[in-house]
């Protein structure tokens, strides 16, 4: 439950964000986060921005994203006879 | 990173030599639960090794008793139960939240969507489902702040938010328990800061070692529970330091203490935990769904055969349960260990049968 997903923000106005995260975009809070600016990347949890984090963690994050999705798509289609 | 790995598998075998005995290591974290099996990361490391996961999962601990009045509040037509999907499939005494199949149960991504009803719905009380740890605890605190600058009066949450550090200071006290260190939460840490498993390490003695969620992270916290077992030693380490400060988000934490308290409540298989819960102050009882409708306390309640209790004190593992993979299923949930994807037994169930032992 505790899942957090890196996203950049890509618009700020008071505490309120458009987060981008592997092209989907979220509307989140900043709240918790009051020192975040536009185009910093953020973890974001249930909504809110709960921590800044470098482009690098990020990018780790997303390719094991991507890998995840990518064993569940195969482990879907593993009994599949299509 | 093949020397990496080679380094870390040299200080598990020589701490499994010097202890000359298994060595349990708890992760109290559903994702390093679910990572740890998907990365297969129990058939690399040492026999000796035992992972055993510990109350990682809000969804699992949170016990029947408040589950139940949640089922109960949704039967009313006045109220709207807004909720993360996780709870939505728990068990309660009678069916869960699904089952109830009320349209006034509705699944939200935050706690300002569960504000947003509040607006769109002034004849109706929206109650919050508010469970989480220190992570998610802040998201419901935002919201009742939100209310209170608004106005909203029909906007209440039911808090079942816990606390990580006090559960862990109950399992080291509990008379069975065989624990030596703990592989400490990443998304929590973020939130109340490495520093916080002090009291742990200076009172029982005990390594805490925060890790991230990369299978690389989690065999080097393994590694540096070795090393500290091998010296003797227990201190508070962060590998995951380009995330978590010693400190934590203080905004976040100056927040929760503004609206909540610790208070004494029930965790599923733990029991009764000493300031392991939180619940609104007195002065915001307001936005309290306890004082709204006289909900005196949350009893306590377990489901009958039901081992997620011992399996969440690391006691046994999933497949000693006789309910495991026969009556309790993903499919078919018993306990609630089995109902969150994130939970002991639906890791084992899912990942476990290929690579358990």
């Amino acid at each position: 439950m505790c899942l957090a997903v890196p996203a950049r923000i890509i618009a700020l106005t008071g505490d309120k964000a458009v987060a981008d995260a592997m092209g989907n975009h979220w509307n989140i809070r900043t709240t918790l986060t009051p020192e975040v600016k536009l185009g910093d990347i953020v973890l974001i949890h249930a909504g809110f921005a709960i921590a800044q984090v470098d482009e690098e963690e990020a990018k780790n994050t997303w390719q094991l994203f991507a890998e995840i999705a990518e064993l569940e798509e195969q482990e879907k289609h593993k009994d599949s006879p299509l | 990173m093949l020397e990496r790995i080679r380094k870390a598998h040299a200080l598990m075998d020589v701490a499994c030599e010097a202890m000359g005995r298994e060595i349990n290591i708890m992760e109290v974290c559903g994702t390093h639960t679910v990572s740890i099996f998907r990365n297969g990361i129990r058939s690399t490391i040492p026999e000796n090794v035992k992972l055993l996961s510990g109350p990682g999962c809000p969804v699992c601990v949170t016990d029947q008793g408040y589950i139940d009045i949640v089922i109960d509040l949704a039967q009313r037509d006045d109220c709207i139960i807004a909720t993360y999907g996780d709870m939505m499939r728990v068990p309660g005494k009678n069916g869960s939240l699904e089952t109830s199949h009320r349209e006034n149960v509705k699944v939200v991504m935050s706690s300002e969507d569960a504000l947003e009803f509040a607006r769109k719905n002034p004849d109706k009380t929206v109650v919050f489902v508010a469970v989480g740890f220190e992570t998610t605890t802040p998201a419901t605190v935002v919201a009742v702040e939100q209310a209170k600058k608004e106005g909203l009066k029909n906007f209440v949450i039911f808090s079942g938010h816990k606390l990580v550090v006090p559960a862990m200071e109950a399992l080291l006290s509990g008379m069975n328990n065989k624990i030596d260190a703990f592989l400490c939460p990443g998304h929590v840490s973020i939130m109340i800061g490495s520093q916080a498993y002090r009291p742990i390490v200076e009172k029982f003695k005990k390594p805490c070692v925060v890790a991230g969620f990369e299978p690389m992270q989690l065999i080097e916290g393994i590694a540096e529970i070795c090393r500290q077992l091998i010296e003797c030693r227990a201190d508070v380490t962060c590998l995951y330091d380009a995330v978590v400060k010693p400190e934590g988000n203080l905004t976040a934490q100056k927040l929760v203490a503004k609206y909540m308290e610790p208070t004494d409540g029930y965790w599923r298989g733990l029991g009764k935990i000493a300031a392991g819960t939180l619940a609104l102050k007195a002065e915001y009882a307001e936005f309290d769904a306890m004082k709204r409708f006289g909900i005196e306390e949350i009893p306590a309640e377990e489901l009958g055969g039901c081992r997620c209790g011992e399996i969440l004190c690391g006691l046994i593992s999933p497949p000693e349960c006789g309910l495991f993979d026969k009556k309790c299923t993903p499919d078919t949930p018993v306990g609630p260990c089995m109902v969150s994807s994130e939970g002991a037994c639906s890791a084992w169930y899912k990942y476990g049968r290929r690579q358990r032992r």
